[in-house]
Order: structure tokens, then C-alpha cells, then sequence
């Protein structure tokens, strides 16, 4: 029975770190130190919201961004003041360091000065989509 | 808008298609189910590689991940019991997904899995057993929490090792 033992210390350990990947895969944080660089139209490729814009770093071989990109699309259909950027984190690396983006999907929150006021790693749950883009209103 | 800048993909509220969405297209969508049920009998067979420590179950399972990974996880014998046996038996709404992430995870396993067998054919206990967990771990990680190792894995090494 000792040869159980690895696959059971394995398992353990792989659990812990998929229950904390659950738990966080999808939450919208606020960015905590407020970024003072703010990305306009030129660095991102796409113009920038009135209100807010939310870009989405993405690459292929992730299921979750697929689903990011309908779901972010669905939610300001009636939205004209935001507007949604998807990026190919791959063919931007430099952006990709500059912003400290490990993994995709990762989904940032500008305002209208395209200063990053939160941040979502994985497909953001729908209400805490919500609820970010009316925070940041202003 | 400014879609003759490279950097734009897709900007929303537009009619125009973008360079990500185009590239998708070129590839199926698979049922997203399969290769979480693929995970699990993974996670079985490298669990028996570990409890019998025979290289049997590891070499099977080595295959699969090549097969997975040239072409496609939708192509395994797993797939194959997925479609005959589960399937059928399953209610509901079919999820999909692009084939790349599985298969991108199918050539991770592969790699792994070489070098467990290589650690077992050079009788080096230490690289048979820790690439065999990290395929185990991978394996149950996507049964159990549907973790999507491409998201987590491919940027960190393009950062890594693309200028």
C-alpha cells in the first residue's frame, strides 16, 4: 500500500491548488495601487470608451476566452460608452510584460482616462462584470 | 475605429470580422466534455503506473498523448469511449470548445510522459516519479476543476522564451 501513497500526496496537493484556482479564476479585483500610466488608443489598437473600456488579453490555446469574448460582448450590446478590445497576448509581448499578464483570459478595466481600476483573470462571472463596469461610472 | 492598426483584433459593435475570429474558423469545435472524460481515465492510468510501478499503463498512456497531440484529442481511444458509451447517455446543452487548448494539454502530457518513460528506462526513480505526478496532477486537475492549462501555462512560456 505504500506505492498509494505519491498518487495520494498527488492528489492532495493538486486539490489545494485547483479549490484556490477556482475561487479566483473569474473574480474582479480592483487594481490596488492606482497604475498612474494610462493606455490610450495608440498602445492598445483600438479607441478608447467614453466611459470605460475593458481589454481582454487572449491566445489560443484557451477555452475561456472564447466564452470571455460573447459573454463581455453580450453584456454592453447596449452600451455605447464602453467599448471592448481583445488583444493576441502572443503577438504583444512587450504590452503583455509592461501589464504583468501571466495567463489568459485576463481582462482589464479601464476608465475614461484609461487608467486600470480592475482586473479579472479567467471568464469574469457575469455579475461582477456588471457590477464593474457600473462602478466605473464617471 | 482603427482596424489597419495590427494590434486591433476585434473591437466590438463592429461588422467586421477579426484576424482571432478568422483564425478560429480553421479550426473544429469539439464537444468540451470529451477531454474531461479523456482526463479521467488519465488520471486512472497514471495513478496505476504510480500504485504497480509498471511502465505499462505509462506507455499506453504515452501514446494517447501523441495521438492527442498530432491529431487532435477528439481522435484518442478515450474520445472514441466518449462518443460510443457517455454520450449518448448525457443530457443537455453541448458545450464546445476550440480543439487547440485540448490539444495543447495533450502535448504537455506527451512531454511528460517521455520523460517519465525515460526516467524509467535509465532506472532514475526521482524523474520517473515526479513526471509522471506532474502528468497526474495536470490530468486530475482538468477532471476535477475543468483547468484549462493552455491559459495558465502557454503565456508564461512564450514570456519566457520569445523576445
Amino acid at each position: 500500500m505504500e506505492r498509494l501513497l505519491p498518487v495520494l500526496i498527488v492528489l492532495a496537493v493538486a486539490s489545494a491548488y485547483g479549490l484556490w484556482y477556482r475561487a479566483s479564476r473569474g473574480r474582479v479585483k480592483n487594481s490596488a495601487r492606482a497604475k498612474l500610466i494610462a493606455l490610450d488608443a495608440k498602445t492598445l489598437g483600438g479607441e478608447l470608451g467614453e466611459r470605460a473600456t475593458l481589454v481582454q488579453f487572449s491566445s489560443a490555446f484557451c477555452t475561456p476566452c472564447r466564452m470571455t469574448r460573447t459573454l463581455i460582448t453580450d453584456v454592453i450590446t447596449d452600451m455605447p460608452d464602453i467599448r471592448h478590445i481583445d488583444i493576441d497576448a502572443e503577438s504583444h509581448l512587450e504590452l503583455v510584460r509592461r501589464l504583468d499578464i501571466r495567463s489568459t483570459p485576463t481582462t482589464l478595466f479601464l476608465d475614461s482616462a484609461g487608467i486600470e481600476r480592475g482586473r479579472a483573470i479567467g471568464a469574469p462571472k457575469r455579475t461582477e462584470l456588471i457590477e464593474a463596469i457600473t462602478a466605473l461610472k464617471a | 475605429m482603427t482596424f489597419d492598426n495590427p494590434i486591433a483584433l476585434t473591437t466590438s459593435k463592429s461588422d467586421e470580422t477579426s484576424s482571432l475570429n478568422k483564425d478560429e474558423k480553421n479550426y473544429p469545435l469539439i464537444d468540451a466534455r470529451g477531454p474531461r472524460f479523456g482526463a479521467l481515465i488519465t488520471v486512472i492510468m497514471l495513478s496505476l503506473t504510480l500504485v504497480l510501478d509498471s511502465a505499462l499503463p505509462l506507455l499506453f498512456q504515452g501514446l494517447v498523448f501523441m495521438i492527442g497531440a498530432t491529431f487532435g484529442p477528439q481522435r484518442t481511444p478515450y474520445a472514441f469511449i466518449f462518443k460510443k458509451l457517455i454520450k449518448p447517455r448525457l443530457r443537455g446543452d453541448v458545450p464546445t470548445e476550440d480543439v487547440r487548448p485540448p490539444q495543447f494539454a495533450q502535448a504537455v502530457g506527451l512531454v511528460f510522459a517521455i520523460f517519465a518513460l525515460l526516467g524509467f528506462a535509465s532506472s532514475s526513480e526521482p524523474l520517473f516519479l515526479i513526471a509522471t505526478s506532474m502528468a497526474l496532477a495536470a490530468a486530475f486537475l482538468n477532471a476535477a476543476f475543468n483547468y484549462c492549462l493552455g491559459c495558465e501555462m502557454y503565456l508564461l512560456l512564450t514570456r519566457a522564451f520569445k523576445r
